[in-house]
């Protein structure tokens, strides 16, 4: 475990006045003065009620800001009409979702009368998957290559994590950059003596390149999970298995998978709910298109209540809602995993 | 600790296996494409606007060459031409007219020479396009803007550390009634992004009379699950003897929180650090919606004000792009070690 | 925490000094405005004047992203949250805010007079009186034409009269000669496409007034463009890459000579003359033809007060000053843009900062404005008209795009637009 005193020039960047022996007296004189009334109130109603106290701040601005939204977002879905504030706004019950669920076939989007919501939901569950299984995938080859015995794996490490910290804007704007038709990887596929590709033009390579992008955007956080993994894996089972001459791919197989796993779980699920919610990266990289053939969900509920004249909020917080609810029943799957592996 | 892995495990120290030679090859593959892009993306912020439209692109920024030459008052660009009889020399042209140019030996002003656009290429020098930086800078009130998002993201990420500790704190160490609750909450809104509640959470921040504040970027954010998530998960490795001892020696759960609890999670409080700034400094969506005066813009939306209705200045934002990310990419140059170490640490279990 | 320190400080200074601006001047309106290219520093400059002419008003320029115009504006709107005055493109949109000054103008026959037609644009159905504001910029739709491939191409540009046809197949001539990838592009607009529909008849609204879309014009125009993305003459780049109503234009290309013929507008002349410098010939053409009339799309932003501000009387002042005609003169000539001004448009401009080229194009569409047909006036004009521009953009690219043929998108075309205005109408 890396603890402050190991790393005295990050720390002090930090406000844990944990280290006020050696930061500013400022922060000493904070510590003292909240400690006091602190202590006091704790006298006044009791231990057992401190933890009220340490939530209160949280769930105050969470209730504010998440649930009150949520329940107006609900009421949205099931009013009609332009009006922004809720108490304008006409009921119209469930007229928003029948709306949304009037299809021919489910399968079909173009039977749908809301076909964009539709082409929105496929097309994202296409991304996800195959995002999910890159991801996963490329994380756990970086992380077992980081793993190895290799010079400057502190800098190779820093440089895979290095894209996380770009904000999606400027990820998918740099790689509009390199992928456009007069761009750098036309301008070298042109040198090597090949066709230009229009990247972002053809269904199949937008779709690849949305996904290649938002893998190359979000790989090194979930590579360093896989290597905290790999890291906490006594060295001792991989010594069992040299003195057995067991094959590589085997003991990777049968011993270092099986002990990554819990780990990997993590990793997929917080891909899957991240690639679900995926907007503005790809959105920015190609707007959608070709056609609608990268059009998100969460695309679509912004562009009904934004994009279009008719600000069409009822629409969009019905679509929400329905995304609301898929991406909880993730969270409860993930949940309930987790409580029967503790128990 | 000596860390095994399953490719060290068989492996005499000294000899090389084929795998190692895959793996540097990887990493360097790595370093390419992770780092590449975003070289490409400086290198372009200094091109002119005619020359980042340019196929196929230069390397580096370049710009043509000009002379200023006795008896033309504008100084004349210089193109090498493909002469008639196929050998090649480099001239400077008077002007074009149609499909033909007129153009001037450099070194003998008199001699003139008609030649046609397609057979001329222009003559070009490394050049810095640095006006694509000072232009909108000037024209904006950029420190003014920077202090914004200074101030946006220190405080934010400042009242994130404290309350998501805290909370973090509460649902790790102690039992109570409700916890379970708590933490569905928690868990839930992991899920929500903040696109699909826009409008609600705009409407939330009129009735506190926050448009066009800074708290109003500031707060919607402040309590993100999670920060409690990743803390909190954190907490739950901390020995319990330390806390018990504690409470023996009769501190106050305010003082085992603040003295004891964040000094040992200052590993995943660095993550979060970083993540909060990351995400403080990049934000678009939400302060474009309630930020409308100048006064109060922070750097996204005031650098952003190049994309037009019908036309983007690219040379502005590309230059714009790279003002934004240098702070961060300069933070994480000095912290990368603790939130890189930090991360890995962070257990995620 | 020193650093924390200090900005406090830097913000309290912030503070102190906008309270001490607030203290000279008496009033202090905001006004929200977009930029496509130059106008932004030029109405600076004309409102640094206004204040030195009228020491009691201050007026702040906040700039923002156009996405910022057409998304948030009118949330903002609603709210009742927005500034004193904004320039706003989606007139129709946003006429519900805007604020009639007519009760506080010294001479509101100045602003019937020059600014009439626009006038109209700007007002509610029913509304024959307000004045809300007055147009920063009068947009016409119009090809540009790259002449000097033409020249390399030794092929003769199509006559002024000449139909769309016409320039399709000589801009394909050309680019198959010269190996441009774009012959003809459009931008991704619906205002754009309805430019071309109109020229092959399409009428838009029907004798009652309301919307009815998909007529045999429009229906002509389609499947020009359908047809022309078939066979090469435009390229998918532009209608087939984005999803939705989102905008793409092809100045870009245009600039770096790939584009033979560009249908666009007016707005772009500023850039152009900036940007292709002395690259190549570059000329505004008058819109082809087709069987019905030659006529572009009007279009524009204007600058209006809004409903909620504390500050009509000022608001009136301001945009009194910025319309007047020197002031209005100087804008339009320093931003290159054609003037939404009729005195000044009668009279002609002299752009001064142009080059030949520019000053070449700005006339053509100039002249251009004369051509209009009533029924694009009529669809600039409707209050409504983004629904009907974005449901034809937004399935039309679909169309080409090989999501669904034409017919399917004509139907969606028809029951987006009922929809959208059904939910408007949602009391």
């Amino acid at each position: 475990m890396t603890l402050s005193s190991k790393n005295p020039p990050a720390s002090s960047a930090l406000a844990g006045s944990a280290q006020t022996r050696r930061t500013s007296p400022f922060l000493r004189q904070v510590a003292r003065i909240v400690d006091w009334p602190m202590a006091a109130l704790q006298r006044l109603i009791g231990e057992r009620r401190m933890p009220y106290v340490f939530l209160l701040p949280n769930l105050f601005f969470f209730g504010l800001f998440v649930f009150v939204p949520i329940a107006i977002n609900f009421w949205y879905s099931v009013t009609g009409g332009p009006a922004l504030f809720p108490s304008e706004r006409p009921y119209v019950g469930s007229g928003q979702y029948s709306y949304l669920f009037e299809c021919g076939s489910y399968a079909d989007p173009s039977s749908c009368r809301e076909d964009h919501f539709w082409r929105g939901v496929y097309n994202t569950v296409t991304f996800s998957f195959f995002q999910v299984v890159a991801m996963v995938g490329l994380s756990l080859l970086t992380a077992v290559v980081l793993n190895m015995k290799i010079k400057g794996r502190g800098f190779f490490r820093a440089v895979y994590f290095f894209p996380v910290l770009l904000s999606p804007v400027v990820v998918a704007l740099i790689w509009k950059w390199i992928l456009q038709r007069d761009g750098i990887l036309n301008a070298w596929i042109t040198a090597m003596g090949g066709d230009r590709v229009l990247f972002l033009t053809e269904p199949t390579w937008a779709m690849f390149w949305a996904i290649f992008v938002s893998v190359w955007s979000h790989m090194g956080f979930y590579t360093l999970i896989l290597l905290a993994g790999l890291q906490a894996i006594p060295s001792d089972i991989y010594e069992a298995a040299e003195m057995d001459a067991t094959p590589r791919w085997r003991v990777f197989w049968r011993l270092t998978l099986p002990l990554l796993w819990p780990n990997l779980v993590v990793v997929i699920v917080l891909a899957l709910i991240r690639a679900v919610q995926t907007f503005d990266e790809v959105f920015v990289l190609t707007g959608g298109g070709p056609g609608t053939s990268t059009l998100m969900v969460v695309q679509y509920i912004y562009e009904t209540a934004f994009s279009n004249q008719v600000q069409n909020f009822g629409l969009a917080a019905a679509a929400s809602v329905v995304l609301g609810i898929v991406l909880f029943a993730l969270t409860l799957a993930q949940l309930a995993y987790t409580q029967r592996k503790s128990s | 600790m000596s860390i095994a892995t399953i490719v060290t495990a068989r492996r005499d120290a000294k000899s090389w296996h084929w795998t190692d030679i895959a793996a540097y090859a990887y990493l360097i593959l790595g370093v390419f494409l992770m780092f590449g892009p975003v070289l490409w993306l400086g290198l372009s912020s200094f091109k002119t606007q005619a020359s980042l439209l340019e196929f196929p692109p230069s390397l580096l920024p370049m710009s043509q060459k000009e002379v200023t030459l006795p008896g033309f008052p504008q100084p004349l660009p210089l193109f090498t031409v493909t002469m008639e009889d196929g050998s090649s020399r480099v001239l400077a042209q008077v002007r074009r007219v149609g499909i033909q140019a007129q153009m001037v030996d450099p070194a003998d002003p008199t001699q003139q020479f008609r030649v046609a656009i397609d057979k001329r290429v222009p003559v070009r020098e490394f050049a810095l396009a640095t006006e694509n930086y000072t232009e909108p800078l000037e024209r904006f009130a950029f420190p003014q803007f920077l202090a914004n998002s200074v101030f946006v993201t220190v405080v934010a990420t400042l009242i994130t550390l404290l309350i998501n500790s805290m909370a973090a704190y509460a649902l790790s160490i102690y039992e109570f009634k409700g916890k379970n609750a708590a933490m569905l909450a928690v868990i839930g809104t992991l899920m929500i992004p903040i696109t699909i509640i826009l409008v609600p959470v705009y409407l939330v921040v009129t009735k506190l009379g926050l448009v066009n504040s800074l708290w109003a970027v500031i707060l919607p954010g402040a309590a993100t699950p999670t920060g409690v998530f990743l803390l909190r998960q954190y907490m739950l490795t901390l020995p319990r003897d330390l806390i018990e001892a504690a409470r023996m020696d009769k501190a106050s759960e305010w003082q085992i929180y603040w003295r004891i609890v964040m000094p040992l999670t200052l590993p995943a409080l660095a993550v979060l650090t970083i993540f909060s700034i990351m995400w403080r400094w990049n934000e678009f969506l939400w302060p474009l919606a309630v930020l409308t005066k100048t006064e109060v813009y922070t750097l996204q939306i005031g650098l952003n004000a190049f994309q037009g209705e019908l036309q983007t200045q690219w040379q502005y934002l590309l230059a714009m792009t790279v003002m934004t990310l240098t702070p961060v990419a300069v933070v994480f140059v000095f912290l990368q070690r603790f939130i890189t170490t930090g991360i890995a640490n962070t257990g995620m279990k | 925490m020193k650093a924390t320190r200090r900005m406090l400080l830097g913000c309290a200074l912030v503070a102190a000094s906008l309270g001490f601006s607030q203290a000279q001047a008496q009033t202090t309106l905001r006004m929200t405005w977009y930029s496509d290219g130059n106008e932004g520093e030029v109405m600076n400059s004309l409102l640094r004047r206004f204040e030195e002419q009228n020491k009691d008003i201050k007026v702040v320029l906040d700039q923002v992203p156009f996405k910022a115009i057409n998304e948030n504006l009118p949330v903002q709107l609603a709210a009742g949250q927005g500034p004193d005055l904004a320039r706003v493109a989606d007139l129709g949109g946003v006429a519900r805010y805007m604020l009639d000054l007519r009760p506080h103008l010294k001479d509101p026959a100045y602003f019937e007079a020059n600014f009439g037609p626009f006038l109209e644009w700007m007002r509610l159905p029913g509304d024959t009186s307000s004045i809300p504001g007055y147009m920063t910029q009068l947009t016409l739709t119009g090809p540009f034409v790259n002449k000097t491939l033409f020249e390399q191409a030794n092929i003769p540009m199509p006559a002024p009269k000449a139909t769309w046809e016409d320039w399709a197949k000589a801009a394909k001539d050309v680019a198959a000669k010269v190996q441009a990838p774009f012959p003809v592009a459009i931008d991704r607009s619906g205002h754009r496409f309805f430019s071309l529909a109109i020229t092959q008849g399409a009428q838009v609204f029907n004798d009652k007034g309301e919307p009815a879309v998909v007529d045999d014009g429009f229906k002509k125009g389609a499947q020009l463009v359908y047809d022309w993305h078939k066979n090469g003459v435009m390229s998918k780049e532009l209608w087939g890459s984005v999803a939705g109503t989102a905008y793409r234009g092809a100045n870009d290309e245009f600039k770096n000579a790939q584009v033979v013929m560009y249908e666009s507008g007016s707005w772009q002349i500023g850039q152009f003359d900036k940007t292709i410098g002395n690259a190549f010939d570059w000329v505004a053409v008058p819109t082809p033809c087709g069987p019905a009339n030659c006529s572009g799309m009007p279009g524009g932003a204007a600058l209006v007060g809004i409903k909620t501000t504390q500050h009509p009387k000022e608001v009136a002042r301001l945009i009194e000053f910025l319309a007047s005609e020197p002031v209005a003169e100087e804008f339009y000539a320093r931003s290159l843009f054609v003037p939404g001004h009729l005195g000044l448009a009668k009279k002609g401009l002299d752009y001064k900062d142009a080059s030949p080229q520019g000053k070449a194009a700005l006339k053509v569409f100039s002249e251009g404005v004369s051509g209009l047909s009533p029924v694009a006036n009529k669809l600039q004009g409707y209050v409504n008209n983004r629904v009907i521009f974005n449901a034809v953009i937004s399935r039309l690219g679909q169309a080409i795009a090989g999501e669904a043929t034409l017919d399917e998108a004509y139907k969606r075309i028809t029951a987006d637009v009922e929809q959208q205005i059904a939910e408007r109408n949602k009391k």
